[in-house]
């Protein structure tokens, strides 16, 4: 059943562009049904796996290296699975709005609905290498849709950087999954999960964590791999809320999650998460104030809220797993409702710049009212999810080890940032004082498909924070469970009395309405921070990639130089120099034993074809070359004579024959003999051709030393009278042993005679006027030899 | 003869390397000629050389003795030999045309592909 919902995504997504063509205005609804359906069936599971079952489905896929196509449904891939398929449904029916008579729409819903089965597939695999390729499937659904207005060149080149980062991630993840794998003896993470100790104690883990944390913080932007996020808003607004926030942006997290029981335990684990999660969490919030670009704003938020997830991750308590689970339920609906807001003003308003926008409110009631709740949310304010989420952080930092207070002021400085960020966001560009003329401006009536996607996360956000029971024993706790690999009891509660948590979370609003304070009044202070943001990393990518381009282009003029004669000497020297080495190395050089006589009219035949080479070398005219040619022809003739072979010399003497009366019928048609090459230039080619020749001759010998004998030829030999009644053991190979072969061989020859017959018909076409120019030209030279 | 073989292969072979690193068009096509010819004698030898007794067999006899010639180098020459013609007499006629669309005497002036 979870194949086939994986599949189903895939298949509509064949479909999407034919169904969009019949209604294209219904589009968006009737496909946002499947990922509906598929939300409701994943939800039907609830009960099952809250009560502690597993669901695992597997089928063969490559049985002989151990790849199978199986999922893994528990609490952790369920609470994914519910967030990809819900917000899925929201996106796609959000985007008929807003990509409304977009002239490639349909195509736009195969992307995404490509996406949503790829996203689903990769938190529901359960074998490693179906991971690998699932998750190499949303980068590169991903590339697509950053790209999707590809006119535009920022568009392409955020869409390239976005698929180069995390597809080099990829790879590293496939190199650390086969690492993974190998060490705990099974590809399948269901399996994985109870060998931790295995794992753990393997050698190579150092090597292993770092592919695996490589491909995670590439996919999940941790720092340094940041910057290609920000520059992924270069998509449509349901791109930037459904894959860089609410969902693929998280496959970074989920695998660490996922992999939390594994490697649970070990310092290095523990340290990098926290470390690396830490330092993106403050880094985001920080860049995020000094935008003035919504989505740029919500991007860096973004950025903030994977880095505080990994953050939590690494801390791994119980606890800390408990508030990783809540704040990212807290997350993806904000952020999901945040992203499609800004879509709508930009949409409606045609601005997206912070600092422009006034007194949205008059214009867009609904969208301010989702806005505000969703931001409230991010900001961590009372009573919504975010709030429960912030509460649960402060209580797991404060209750921690390790280096406390460090840890403590970290998460407090995140949510500071945070929190004056969703007043940048929110305060001013919906509620602040609105320039008279756009006041008395009232917006159009924003349509159904395009409030609902923002309104339901920001509902669900707000209902999730009064009633966080909700969520406690259905959601949070398989899935906590589900990390922390034992049993979790989340009790969620907005209200939890006066505790040191409720301080913090006072002492964050008050710094929080500092920091806003600062941000808001001095603006050129604030600006004087974004190079930051294009700084750094975003320039080292930049760097290594006009790096690479260079050596590409040096390695082409080097390689692809377009003259004949380089590539002709590239191959033989290649050869030459890679033979000899190894025949030198293992001291290949024979000379055979066993000899068979000279007798004197073989050595004048080899004698005479030896000089005729000589004299084709160094002939100045055509035709002395062509008969020296001709004479070595026949001396091969007469020597397969010699050596029992008449055949080869009856097809020999043919050949040769009709070569040289060839060469004769097309040599006057060619160029004459002219030195043009220079004289080092010819004693360096005698020198090349000098010395593979040295090397064929060596290889002969060599070859002649080392013969076993053919196995084939005593085949033919006994069968060819008795099976193929043939006498002529070389004929019955041929036509018959071989026929196949033979029939080829007549089809080269073939359309080696239609290309002959073709070129020697083919009269160049020019066009009209060129060849009148032509003709009087030509007719002028006739003239002028009359003369 | 085996070593007497191996140098005549080498000859060739190094002459047909010569005449290909031209810029001559007729060279050129001469030196494919030449390597033909010189990688059929080696695969003719490396199979080992059988003085005077061609692979048929006699009338009477079911099967090849064993002191004959072998015929699977043969078989493979023969197609060799006659694959060889049908490259030569495309490149010829390929040559022809060229020269007479562009009149060039210098395989180096053919460099790009638009003139």
């Amino acid at each position: 059943m979870i194949s086939i919902a994986v599949i189903s995504g895939f298949v509509l997504a064949l479909f999407a562009p034919t169904i969009h063509r019949i209604k294209p205005s219904w589009s968006g609804g009737v496909l946002a049904l499947l990922p509906l359906s598929l939300f409701f069936f994943f939800f039907s599971f609830i009960g099952e796996i809250s009560g502690g079952t597993e669901i695992v489905e597997s089928a063969a896929w490559a049985p002989q290296i151990g790849v199978a196509f199986s999922f893994y449904l528990d609490g952790l891939s369920l609470l994914f699975a519910l967030l990809i398929s819900g917000i899925g449904a929201l996106i796609i029916f959000y985007s008929g709005g807003y990509l409304h008579g977009h002239p490639n729409l349909g195509r736009f819903y195969t992307y995404l609905l490509g996406f949503m089965a790829s996203m689903l597939g990769l938190v529901l695999a359960s074998n490693v290498i179906s991971l690998f390729i699932f998750w190499e499937l949303t980068s590169l659904s991903s590339y697509f849709l950053i790209g999707f207005d590809h006119h535009r060149e920022s568009a392409r080149s955020a869409a390239l950087q976005a698929l180069l980062v995390t597809g080099i991630g990829g790879l590293a993840l496939l190199a650390g999954l086969i690492l993974l794998a190998q060490a705990g003896g099974s590809q399948e993470i269901y399996e994985l999960l109870s060998r931790g100790d295995a794992v753990r104690s393997h050698p190579l883990i150092v090597p292993m964590l770092i592919l695996l944390l490589a491909g995670a913080f590439t996919k999940s932007a941790q720092v340094p791999f940041h910057f290609w996020l920000p520059s992924a808003m270069e998509g449509p607004a349901p791109v930037s809320a459904y894959l860089h926030s609410a969902t693929m942006v998280k496959a970074g997290v989920y695998l660490v999650l996922r992999l939390s029981p594994v490697f649970s335990g070990s310092a290095s684990w523990h340290t990098s998460l926290t470390l690396f999660g830490g330092v993106t969490m403050i880094v985001g919030a920080w860049l995020a104030i000094v935008q003035t670009d919504m989505k740029k704003l919500l991007a860096y938020t973004t950025v903030n809220g994977l880095g505080m997830l990994v953050f939590l991750t690494g801390l791994g308590t119980p606890l800390a797993l408990q508030a990783a689970v809540v704040f990212l339920i807290a997350h993806a609906l904000y952020k999901g409702s945040l992203f499609l807001s800004a879509g709508v003003v930009d949409h409606e308003t045609g601005s997206r710049n912070v600092r422009e926008l006034r007194g949205l409110y008059k214009r867009l009631p609904l969208i301010t009212i989702a806005t505000a709740l969703a931001g409230m949310s991010m900001a961590g304010l009372p009573p919504l999810v975010g709030f429960v989420g912030k509460e649960l952080i402060y209580e797991t930092v404060l209750a921690g080890s390790g280096p406390g207070h460090l840890v403590v002021i970290a998460a407090l400085l995140a949510n500071t940032l945070l929190f004056a960020a969703s007043g940048v966001l929110l305060i001013r560009p919906f509620f602040g004082r609105a320039a008279p003329e756009a006041a008395s401006s009232r917006g159009h009536r924003v349509s159904i498909d395009l409030w609902l996607g923002p309104v339901v996360p920001a509902a669900a956000g707000l209902l999730f924070g009064l009633i966080p029971g909700l969520l406690s024993s259905a959601i949070v706790s398989p899935a906590a469970a589900a990390v922390a690999a034992r049993h979790v009891e989340a009790h969620l509660a907005l209200w939890h009395g006066f505790t040191p948590m409720l301080l913090l979370s006072l002492v964050t609003i008050g710094l929080g309405c500092a920091f806003y304070g600062v941000t808001i009044s001095k603006e050129t202070l604030v600006d004087r921070w974004r190079w930051l943001g294009s700084a750094g990393p975003a320039r080292w990518y930049d760097v290594g990639l006009n790096a690479l381009k260079g050596l590409a282009h040096w390695q082409t003029r080097l390689l692809q130089s377009g003259y004949l004669h380089h590539y002709v000497l590239t191959i033989v020297l290649t050869a030459v120099i890679l033979t000899a080495v190894t025949m030198i190395r293992l001291k290949g050089f024979l000379i055979p034993t066993t000899d068979l006589q000279v007798s004197a009219y073989e050595l004048v035949i080899v004698v005479l074809m030896i000089l005729a080479a000589l004299v084709a070398v160094c002939s100045k005219t055509r035709m002395s070359a062509i008969v020296a040619m001709g004479v070595i022809g026949y001396g091969l003739a007469l020597i397969f004579v010699d050596f029992g072979a008449p055949d080869l010399a009856m097809t020999q003497f043919i050949i040769e024959t009709m070569t040289v009366i060839l060469f004769v019928l097309v040599i006057y048609r060619l160029p004459h003999y002219t030195a043009i090459s220079s004289r080092g230039s010819r004693l360096f080619s005698a020198l090349v051709a000098a010395a593979s020749g040295a090397l064929m001759t060596s290889l002969v010998l060599v070859a002649h030393g080392i013969r076993e004998g053919s196995r084939l030829s005593g085949y033919f030999a006994d069968n060819s009278l008795l099976l193929a009644h043939g006498r002529n053991v070389v004929n019955v190979i041929i036509v018959d042993f071989r026929g196949m072969d033979t029939l080829g061989e007549i089809t080269v020859l073939s359309l080696a005679g239609i290309g002959v017959y073709t070129l020697l018909k083919l009269r160049p076409h020019r066009n009209s006027k060129e060849e009148q120019a032509q003709t009087t030209t030509s007719n002028e030279e006739q003239e002028s030899t009359d003369h | 003869m085996n070593t007497l073989i191996a140098v005549l292969v080498g000859v060739l072979f190094g002459a047909g390397i010569y005449l290909m690193l031209s810029r001559t068009p007729v060279r050129l096509i001469i030196g494919l000629v030449f390597l033909s010819n010189a990688i059929n004698l080696l695969i003719f030898d490396a199979a080992g050389l059988t003085r005077g007794i061609p692979p048929i067999i006699a009338s009477g006899a079911e099967k090849l003795a064993r002191s004959h010639a072998d015929p699977l180098p043969q078989a493979l020459i023969l197609t060799a030999i006659v694959i060889s013609f049908g490259v030569l007499a495309f490149a010829l006629v390929l040559f022809n045309r060229t020269f007479k669309t562009l009149p060039a005497r210098d395989l180096s002036d053919l460099k790009a592909t638009d003139t």
